[in-house]
């Protein structure tokens, strides 16, 4: 299958802190890859390095087949085809609901209007927030403003989304309605990178779990490897603690 | 001191009292607005990102150099002294014989600006750090958030801050009677050096000065809720679906 996104030698510090050292790992076109880990082991930093939210410091990310940390013009160009949930949502203040979903369509992507709303509507209905169009975001709900995060992020339609811990900052009954919806994607064969301390969504929905610790990738296989034989000690005793 | 007086006042020299308050409104009212653009494009310059390294760093380290001097100036001194220096300076120095309400307004501009560069940085910087970061997410450029993203939650938020600075400057625009603008302190002073009734006069001036600051207030309570907006938003039935969002509205 066709990769996406290939990182090699991927680097990241800041200061004297090496946050990431020397990370390989790629992504297949239709793969859901659910990145878990402890605090501070630098997943954030690696998803944000990904769609250069952070400029790493050194290493390759290959998207098309070019390195895109070689050529620096065209960055605002290569983050439209990565779409970001972020876990605080980080909807626009000053936009509701659908105009959440058409700005970015209409400013960047130089869509018309109207064929925004279109698809605004279109993954609204995906998320089940179509009924909510003139709704602000601080009128919203947690599980409801991260379901309009998703929908403004797919009507970039995108070639993956990043994820980075969607439901961490969820009160726990809106978890479920927020996970529901990635299962939908991911079973739509949307390209995903998640990550999650859901552990069983992460058992259950990807295709690769990769396992990182203190700035390097520790582990990267089938759901099946990582979770019932893994191979390193460490990600032994994470999962001990994690599925406790 | 009697109310027989101030009627007296009031009917003789109402022609006098209004043109002086016309000018106040004026002067202060382009001001302000004059001054809150300037105070949003220097805030705007003080927080483009300096990137790491080369000539763009440098000029903008120059540009914000030569803003923070600009700030600083007309913050740190008397708009009376400033309306002195620029009127009598421009004539002195380049020959320009500045006309008096051009100088007034140009005066009140720039204080503003000044102040008004300071309320916009603290604005902008008060943004939560996600909203860049999602704007950036899906390829919008410095520009592109500032004008779709920032700048209209920054508006919002300096509006209060932008009204007081109105109500001020339509205070402290007396201040330029020192160079001979026919604002409403000028024209009452005018007034009073014919009657002699000081208190009176001054008593109507005030009276002047209130109401115009109040209504004012009121105005920009108002635009304030419009930009709140409403407080409830209303769910899409399956009719309006079905109509599509174009009609919802
Ligand atoms: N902007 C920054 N400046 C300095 N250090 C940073 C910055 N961002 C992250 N770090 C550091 O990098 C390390 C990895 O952080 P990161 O946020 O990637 O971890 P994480 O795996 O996402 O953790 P969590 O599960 O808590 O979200 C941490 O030690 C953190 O302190
Ligand atoms: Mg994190």
């Amino acid at each position: 299958m066709e990769t996406i996104i290939d990182i090699q030698h991927l680097s990241k510090s800041f200061g004297t802190h090496e946050v990431l050292k020397d990370i390989n790992f790629s992504v297949k076109k239709g793969e859901v890859v659910c990145v878990i880990g402890s605090s501070g082991s630098g997943k954030s930093t690696l998803l944000r390095c990904i769609n250069l939210l952070e400029t790493p410091s050194g290493g390759e990310i290959i998207y098309n087949g070019k390195n895109i940390l070689g050529n620096r013009q065209n960055l605002n160009t290569y983050r439209t085809h990565l779409g970001m949930v972020f876990q605080q949502f980080n909807l626009f203040n000053n936009c509701d609901v659908l105009n959440n979903c058409i700005l970015g369509q209409v400013k960047v992507l130089k869509r018309s209007k109207d064929e925004a709303k279109d698809v605004a509507m279109k993954y609204l209905k995906v998320v089940g927030m179509d009924r909510y169009l003139n709704a602000r975001p601080g009128q919203l709900s947690g599980g409801q403003k991260q379901r309009v995060a998703i929908a403004r992020a797919l009507s970039m339609q995108p070639d993956a989304l990043l994820f980075d811990e969607p439901t961490s900052a969820l009160d726990p009954e809106m978890v479920g309605e927020v996970l529901k919806v990635m299962k939908e994607l991911a079973q739509s064969g949307l390209t995903m990178i998640v990550v999650t301390h859901e552990m069983e969504f992460a058992r259950e929905v990807s295709d690769r779990i990769v396992f990182m610790d203190k700035g390097v990738i520790v582990e990267d296989g089938t759901p099946d490897e990582v979770f019932n034989n893994p191979k390193h000690e460490r990600t032994k005793a994470f999962l001990q603690r994690a599925l406790k | 001191m009697s109310l027989e007086w101030f009627i007296n006042i009031i009917t003789n020299n109402w022609p006098m009292f209004l043109r002086g308050a016309w000018m106040t409104l004026v002067i202060s009212t382009i001001g302000t607005i004059i001054g809150a653009l300037i105070g949003l494009i220097i805030g705007v310059i003080n927080t483009i990102p300096k990137g790491n390294g080369g000539a763009k760093k440098w000029t903008l380290r120059t540009i914000n150099a030569i803003l923070t001097v600009y700030v600083e100036f007309f913050r740190g001194t008397p708009m009376i002294v400033q309306a002195m220096v620029v009127y009598y300076g421009s004539d002195l120095l380049f020959g320009i014989d500045m006309n008096r309400t051009f100088a007034a307004i140009l005066i009140v501009s720039i204080n503003t600006g000044a102040y008004m560069a300071e309320i916009v940085r603290g604005g902008i910087i008060s943004i939560e750090q996600g909203q860049f970061e999602a704007a950036r997410a899906i390829g919008m450029n410095h520009w592109q958030t500032m004008v779709h993203v920032v700048l209209p939650q920054v508006l919002r938020n300096i509006l209060p801050a932008t009204g007081n600075q109105y109500v001020m400057n339509i205070k402290d625009t007396s201040v330029l009677n020192v160079i001979g603008v026919t604002e409403l302190f000028f024209q009452t002073k005018s007034i009073a050096g014919n009657n002699f009734r000081y208190f009176e006069s001054f008593f109507v001036a005030c009276i002047i000065y209130l109401v115009m600051t109040i209504i004012v207030t009121q105005i920009l309570r108002f635009f304030e809720r419009k930009l709140t907006g409403d407080a409830n938003y209303q769910m899409l039935d399956d009719a309006a679906l079905i109509r599509g969002p174009e009609q919802t509205k």
